[in-house]
């Protein structure tokens, strides 16, 4: 544990966590049953069809970067709307229903185009899955910022996740946990935060994103450290 | 810590184990009941054989229950497994009033313990109506169904169903093996223990002298296959496909490695079938282990250079992960959750004929630089995703979440 008494700042209180998936029972065939269940399928199934595949087991980048793309390329064969459901960035909404509504626009868009293939089935199914979250303390915490310098190459998948991905949607302004505990400190950290907020979440696996945090904490102790007087 | 958590946070890190540590505390004293049909012989069985006394290091008072019959109680549940797996199958009644009977007189004798306890997992079809037959049961019901019923036969789903609309939760290896039913349905794919005598490490001595008792050459190239007997493992096809790669690799030998469950009766009729299409050949071997034979399947997995798995239906195919665990490329069917552990280039070969499985073998036996590689990448991902650990943190997510009112969100910190 990194303790050092000389702050003024909470704690940074380092967490674990894991998904655990669960069927909805909703099952797609075709693009039109995709905008039914899209209209109805629960917040923690559209976290998990964004979200979770960073957490799945798998060696490959996703094309599309989240499941409903990739079952609209591979499922479908329809390109065109893989594509459009891809650039729908999760991380840019304040709301989830925003983002269902962003999702069903792209739909229903793409079934007034293709009204001759409404009803064409696709070579698989979509299964609709929800998840729950679990989180776990780690018995970690760190005083100040410099700190984590240290401490982000040693996180685990899971923490990365749940501080820079999770913590979206638990945070009334959609910051990661960082961003959360840096910000109300003003000026000193703004640049920190800038870096923070720069790094996009949606194309890296939880080991780059790792890196890309650590390299960001790393750059700045090291500005940091020396700016510093001793 | 006790023995057993500290032998698992030496394979699988000490973090996992906290974790484990962190979701048992809230359910320490609860009383955990596993109910199943055998307990030798399937992946059920060698599973429940680890977790339940780990659930009791954890702090939760588990046991493990078994439903056992006569002859027309196995040959109902086989044509339920049969049935369910998306075989046409006619059931006659008197086989449906065997497996009704003999779960009554089984409630007869588990009944104060079932009726006490806090959660109960049902496992697979044998003991579902049980539930039923405990009506002043106070805890929570969960059906565990290990096979894939993503296209059963009708007239058995209907008739089984009725006897799990009542459960709490129902768990699925995967999503696309479940069916609709009134309550939450869990996904949590089964797992392998590093620790067992399955899977624990073997001196190379010991290793020779199961090669010796065999009769295997272990100076040529081995392909083996480690599965009941049963016609969903098509262990025609495999022979096929070893008589096809063969042309190529002249030295080639295989071994088809099943053991027996007290569960299914059809056995030694597909091992019948499977000794007449070997017609002989000196370097097909065909063993029938004992279902403890586990440090023999251990070592035959550790001395061959592929490992097969070429089922046409599976439930999930634990035998998959027993041999990646082992650094073994496997060659699996292209069904069921092959799927989640077969990474195409990365941890082997997903297949769907005897001629792909031959093509896959020759690749494979001619680059062994591959072998090695694909291996190395197959163990890893096995400690990262289908360990013992893994599988037990998802059961006590989901008593927590169950007990929690089906909450999406968990703080434990």
């Amino acid at each position: 544990m990194i303790r050092e008494a000389t702050t003024t700042m909470a704690p940074f209180i380092i967490k674990d966590c894991a998904l655990i998936a669960l069927a909805t029972g909703k099952r797609v065939q075709n693009l039109k049953e995709l905008r039914d269940h899209l209209e109805v399928v629960p917040h923690s199934s559209l976290y998990y069809h964004f979200w979770g595949g960073l957490l799945h087991p798998g060696f490959e980048e996703r094309e599309y970067g989240n499941d409903l793309g990739e079952w609209a390329k591979h499922g479908l064969h329809d390109a065109s709307l893989a594509e459009r459901l891809a650039v729908i960035d999760p991380s840019s909404f304040d709301d989830t229903e925003d983002m269902r509504q962003a999702l069903l626009d792209v739909v229903e868009q793409r079934l007034e185009e293709a009204s001759a293939d409404l009803w064409r089935p696709a070579d698989r199914h979509f299964q609709f899955i929800r998840s729950q979250i679990v989180v776990f303390g780690t018995g970690r915490s760190v005083l100040q910022p410099e700190q984590l310098a240290e401490v982000i190459p040693d996180l685990s998948p899971g923490s990365v996740f749940y501080h820079f991905i999770d913590a979206r949607q638990r945070s009334p302004r959609g910051e990661d946990d960082f961003r959360a505990w840096l910000s109300p400190e003003g000026e000193r950290y703004a640049g920190l935060c800038q870096g923070l907020a720069s790094i996009d979440p949606y194309f890296a696996s939880l080991h780059e994103l790792r890196e890309q945090l650590a390299a960001l904490f790393s750059e700045f102790h090291g500005r940091s450290t020396h700016v510093k007087p001793a | 810590m006790s023995n057993l958590l500290e032998s698992y946070a030496e394979v699988v890190g000490a973090d996992i184990v906290d974790q484990l540590r962190q979701l048992a505390e809230p359910l320490r004293g609860m009383k955990v009941v596993h109910v199943n049909s055998t307990r030798v012989g399937v992946g059920v069985a060698e599973i429940l054989d680890k977790l339940v006394p780990l659930m009791c290091e954890l702090g939760l008072d588990t046991s493990w229950e078994v439903i056992t019959g006569e002859s027309d109680f196995y040959q109902c549940t086989k044509s339920f497994h049969n049935g369910l797996q998306g075989h046409r199958t006619m059931i006659p009644e008197h086989l449906l009033r065997a497996y009704e009977e003999t779960n009554a007189r089984t409630a007869e004798r588990l009944r104060p313990v079932l009726e006490d306890a806090d959660i109960v997992f049902i496992h697979d079809p044998q003991p579902a109506p049980l539930m039923e037959l405990c009506p002043a049961r106070k805890g929570t019901w969960i059906w565990r169904c290990h096979i894939d019923i993503s296209h059963p036969d009708r007239h058995i789903w209907r008739y089984l169903r009725g006897f799990l609309t009542g459960y709490d939760a129902s768990v699925f290896s995967l999503a696309g093996f479940a069916q609709a039913l009134p309550h939450p349905e869990y996904l949590i794919p089964p797992s392998i223990d590093p620790l067992s005598d399955k899977n624990m490490e073997l001196s190379q001595d010991e290793i020779a002298a199961v090669q010796k008792q065999f009769g295997l050459d272990s100076h040529r190239p081995m392909i083996l296959q480690v599965s009941r007997f049963d016609r969903f493992k098509d262990p025609l096809g495999v022979i096929e496909a070893y008589r096809l790669a063969r042309e190529f690799i002249p030295g080639l030998q295989l071994v088809l490695a099943g053991g027996t469950a007290s569960d299914d009766p059809e056995g030694e009729a597909v091992y019948r079938e499977a000794e007449n299409a070997a017609n002989g050949d000196t370097d097909i071997h065909l063993l029938l282990l004992e279902p403890d034979a586990h440090r023999t399947i251990n070592a035959l997995q550790r001395s061959a250079d592929i490992v097969l798995q070429k089922s046409l239906r599976e439930g999930f195919g634990l035998t998959v992960a027993e041999a990646m665990w082992k650094g073994k490329p496997v060659i699996g069917g292209d069904t069921g959750g092959i799927r989640l552990q077969v990474v195409n280039y990365h941890t082997g070969f997903l297949v769907n004929t005897p001629e792909g499985t031959a093509l896959r073998i020759r690749y494979l036996l001619q680059r062994p630089g591959r072998v090695t590689e694909i291996g190395g990448k197959a163990r890893q991902f096995v400690r990262e995703n289908f360990l013992l650990t893994r599988q037990l943190r998802e059961y006590l997510t989901m008593i927590l979440a169950i007990r929690d009112g089906d909450t999406d969100r968990i703080e434990l910190s």
